[in-house]
């Protein structure tokens, strides 16, 4: 997969070309505004992109929407649907009967972490328990490709770690090409096969790195020298970043 | 004022101990929150009966005893004779059943096209920006000045008062729904467009769910607007309705039975009310907001 996306007058993109083999977990760090969401917009053909292509398996599919699954940070579930019916959303949009759909569904909804809440509504759920409703829902629109932008951003520091393990977990049995954003440098090393790190005016990718860590990973994977490198490497990418912006301001 | 001045004292006091040899500080008043007491129910209701028997009782003896004029203000025992004729011998049912009849059609045809009036909005943002000044005229315009105008064109029947009790409730609906599609979170778009979904799917599985307890909070509100369309109407020129009566009464000088069309009027707005409200829970409850 590849593609090209130079942006807009106003959030410069600059150029920014990416490619990514299929079934890898690749993440975006980066600043905020230095143009991640952009580029998941571009990706999910939700923006046109003033230049550039974007190349799903070899097809252009620049501003085509539902071609990949997109989650947004906020999980957007529906309050007047039950978990089970916010779940096949995508299937019922492309055209699959609801009996179907929710056949598909269910064992997916007990497997992975919400059995007894299949008919609840969402604001019955907890925070981590949304965002596992909103990722199935994403997994379940079977596409190749999926988008999560900063899916643990808002929950608290134990039940990210907990959810890190359960996204793995899904990963590994679905076999998805994913492209995660994320503020967070260590989730970002943790689950990824590959690290870009972005920084902002114009927003582009001052590097890439592939994280040597072989799968399936440990916790204690976080302490290793290998590790230790990357982050550090990726926050003074981060720092660097960071500081031509504030003498700007200045 | 105290505790302005006991504050003060205080705050110097904490600030600066090295003053505190000055003029002693005014005892700090004790002070509670204050507490309600709730009164049992059984309390509430006796209050309440007490206080309309009390206002009756009250009219009854002024009007007997001389202090107002009977004639102007009638009495209730006037009032109570005159409901026990209207509805034995006058034609009660039919205008109650007219007045109600020409309410809910009102009701149902300006609340329905109101609302789909506001959620077509969704579909274009330039029809939106044509359309909303005239929507905004429509509202500011004082619809029942145009009553006369709609007796005209639709006579003197059941239409003419459905007509303005529609345009009563027609503005509110439609800008209630149009205020429902303005606050759909776009990220909640953004989602359906990702997975693939047309414009009609939007529509369908989001921009109507989402609109509809805007559009059941006027409900309430567009049932008591119809029902004073309805009224106007029969005020300008019917044949029959509650409307009618109340105003052959005032012109013959029979204040009872003015009293007696409003009672019954009343009563009928209530109980419109108090259905429309079951109705709103039901449907919250069906959609589990």
């Amino acid at each position: 997969m590849t593609f090209k996306t130079p942006s807009g007058a106003f959030r410069a993109l600059a150029p920014v070309s990416l490619s990514i083999a299929p079934g890898r977990f690749v993440s975006l760090i980066g600043p905020s505004g230095c143009g991640k969401s952009t580029i998941f917009n571009i990706v999910a053909g939700l923006l046109q992109p003033t230049d550039g292509r974007v190349l799903i398996d070899g097809v252009d599919s620049t501003g085509t929407i539902g071609r990949v699954g997109y989650m947004l940070q906020k999980d957007l579930l529906l309050p007047w649907r039950s978990v089970l019916d916010n779940v096949i959303l995508g299937m019922e949009i492309q055209g699959l009967p609801l009996r179907e759909a929710r056949e598909r569904a269910l064992p997916l909804l007990r497997r992975y972490g919400l059995s007894g809440f299949e008919y609840s509504y969402p604001h019955a759920l907890s925070g981590g328990m949304r965002q596992r409703a909103a990722l199935l829902r994403t997994l379940l629109f079977d596409t190749d490709v999926i988008l999560l932008d900063e899916p643990f951003g808002a929950l608290d520091a134990q039940t990210k770690l907990h959810m890190q393990e359960w996204l793995l977990g899904l990963w590994a049995d679905f076999g998805k090409t994913v492209v995660f954003v994320t503020h967070d440098v260590e989730e970002a090393i943790y689950l990824s096969d590959e690290v870009h790190v972005m920084a902002t005016r114009p927003g582009r990718i001052v590097e890439s790195m592939t994280v040597p860590i072989a799968r399936p990973r440990q916790r204690y994977a976080t302490l290793t020298p290998d590790f230790i490198a990357i982050k550090e490497r990726c926050l003074e990418l981060l720092m660097a970043s960071h500081n031509p912006s504030l003498d700007e301001a200045a | 004022m105290t505790v302005q001045e006991t504050s003060r004292a205080g705050a110097g006091l904490d600030l600066a101990p090295q003053q505190a040899a000055a003029p002693s500080p005014p005892a700090k008043a004790a002070r509670r929150l204050p507490v309600q007491k709730d009164w049992p129910l059984w309390a509430i209701v006796a209050a309440q009966i007490g206080i309309l028997a009390g206002a009756i009782a009250l009219w009854q003896a002024a009007a007997d005893l001389g202090w107002i004029d009977g004639f102007f203000w009638s009495k209730p025992s006037a009032i109570y004779d005159t409901l026990i004729k209207f509805f034995t011998e006058g034609e009660a049912w039919t205008d109650i059943g007219f007045t109600f009849r020409s309410t809910i059609f009102g009701f149902l045809l300006g609340t329905t096209c109101g609302s789909l009036l506001g959620l077509s909005f969704w579909w274009s943002r330039n029809y939106a920006a044509i359309v909303q000044p005239y929507i905004i005229c429509f509202e500011s315009l004082p619809k029942l000045a145009l009553a006369p105008l709609v007796i005209l064109v639709f006579g003197m029947g059941l239409a003419s008062k459905v007509a303005i009790a529609t345009a009563l409730t027609l503005v509110v609906s439609t800008l209630t729904a149009y205020a429902g599609v303005k606050a759909l979170d776009s990220d909640s778009e953004k989602l359906f467009y990702s997975l693939g979904a047309t414009r009609w799917q939007v529509f369908r599985k989001l921009v109507v769910p989402f609109c509809l307890p805007w559009i059941i909070s006027v409900l309430r509100v567009n049932i008591g607007l119809a029902l004073t369309g309805a009224i106007v109407g029969e005020f300008i020129a019917s044949q029959h309705g509650l409307g009618r009566a109340i105003l052959y009464a005032g012109n013959t000088y029979d204040i009872a039975l003015v009293w007696v069309a409003v009672l019954v009027l009343s009563a009928l707005a209530v109980v419109m009310y108090v259905a429309i409200s079951w109705l709103e829970r039901v449907l919250r409850k069906g959609m589990r907001q």
